[in-house]
């Protein structure tokens, strides 16, 4: 996935949390093994070239493949499981693996855990006692600043994730016509109980632009956002306020 | 090794606020390894954090101290962090030393350094966990702020 992963776990009994981080991280290797388009031997690069099928793949490739088509549906396209014409569903699969590292964690008996990959952060439980988890969300204009902090006070999970870019203007491909587009937003913010989806919801809305961006957010359940143009202007869903921290 | 020693609760304390690294795995390494250096199971409660920061009483958390961190060997190349105290706090997170070697090199640190910068920065400043934006991270830059922090025993 050519990403970083980091894991802030707290609480639970250190053998069995121990274990679980091990095996969680064993488990993004795999994750990397088979969706990674960078190998091209990986499951998912020779689905691509048709040398194996759905079935002969992992179990779980499907699975990913059908949440990759769901999120397509969704966000009408705008996300897509395709780059350049060919089979790539890695959009979707670090938030899925993150979120599921952060369940194998939880599971294990930890108190909270942190997972953030590549900028990108699933929490569950609490840091420490009455505690909740707090992010924040790096200003794409202004380096080293914050543009908000979200808390997860009052849910177990809560998920943070930021697609965007440092360049102003930036070209991006619509997915939906191959074709370059530019988008007015240098960042979109989305938090929800699910990295798997916030992420692509995220990726999909900075496509839209602000405005298409911004309505569509609005009518997805349990999502808030918080979107940051080109001019600096700072765009919220109605019910971000309440997760400010 | 500048593991998360146990026995030093107050810079584990501080490299988790500054850094937010309990744990660290290096995914663009395309062989498997284990994190070097996990504080697993031994949270830093808030509570705490303030009561060992009052008492941590060490040399050189008053006035500006500017330390440079080991030299870390990556895979990529040697990883070298200089810090800045203020006052017992860090302001300050330059690499000195970072992978130029090919092109490929040059963007990753070119995006790589400034954010992780920022992420110490921010992340120590706001009383934050974590940070949500195009984020990278890297264990010799991590390794080289723990050996700084060792050296002016935060």
């Amino acid at each position: 996935m050519g990403t970083v992963f980091s894991f802030d776990v707290r609480g639970g009994d250190p053998d069995a949390v121990r274990a679980a981080l091990d095996e969680a991280v064993a488990e993004l290797h795999r994750v990397d093994e088979v969706y990674s388009t960078y190998r091209e031997n990986s499951q998912i690069s020779r689905l691509a070239r048709g040398e194996l099928t759905v079935e002969e793949c992992d179990p779980e490739v499907a699975d990913v493949l059908e949440l990759a088509a769901e999120a397509e549906r969704v966000s009408d396209g705008w996300f897509s499981r395709r780059y350049a014409g060919r089979l790539d569903p890695t959009g979707i699969v670090k938030g899925w693996a993150a979120e599921r590292a952060a369940d194998t964690l939880m599971a294990a008996g930890a108190a909270g855990v942190s997972v953030n990959g590549g900028g990108d952060v699933q929490m569950a439980g609490m840091p420490g006692p009455g505690r909740p988890w707090r992010v924040g969300i790096a200003d794409p204009l202004r380096p080293g600043g914050l543009a908000a902090v979200i808390s997860a006070a009052g849910v177990d999970r809560l998920a943070v994730a930021t697609s965007g870019t440092a360049e102003r203007g930036a070209h991006i491909v619509d997915p939906r016509t191959g074709r370059s587009a530019v988008t007015d937003l240098v960042a979109v913010t989305v938090v929800g109980p699910s990295l798997t989806w916030v992420d692509c919801w995220a990726t999909a809305a900075f496509a839209m632009g602000s405005r298409a961006g911004l309505t569509w957010l609005e009518s997805l359940p349990e999502v808030e956002a918080l979107l940051i143009t080109a001019g600096d202007e700072v765009r919220c869903t109605d019910g971000l306020a309440a997760r400010l921290g | 090794m500048h593991a998360l020693r146990k026995s030093r609760p107050l810079r584990r304390i501080v490299l988790a606020s500054a850094a937010t690294v309990s744990g660290l795995v290096l995914l663009l390494s395309l062989k498997p390894h284990t994190a070097p250096a996990l504080a697993v199971g031994t949270p830093a409660p808030t509570s705490s954090s303030s009561s060992a920061a009052g008492s941590g009483g060490t040399s050189g958390t008053t006035g500006s101290r500017t330390v440079t961190g080991d030299s870390v060997d990556t895979r990529w190349g040697p990883v070298q962090v200089r810090i800045t105290i203020q006052d017992g706090k860090l302001t300050e997170v330059t690499a000195v030393t970072y992978p130029t070697e090919n092109r490929r090199d040059q963007e990753i640190s070119s995006y790589a350094i400034p954010q992780l910068r920022r992420e110490a920065l921010a992340a120590q400043s706001a009383n934050i966990d974590t940070v949500s934006g195009a984020t990278y991270t890297s264990t010799g830059y991590r390794q080289s702020l723990q050996s700084a922090l060792d050296s002016v025993g935060l």
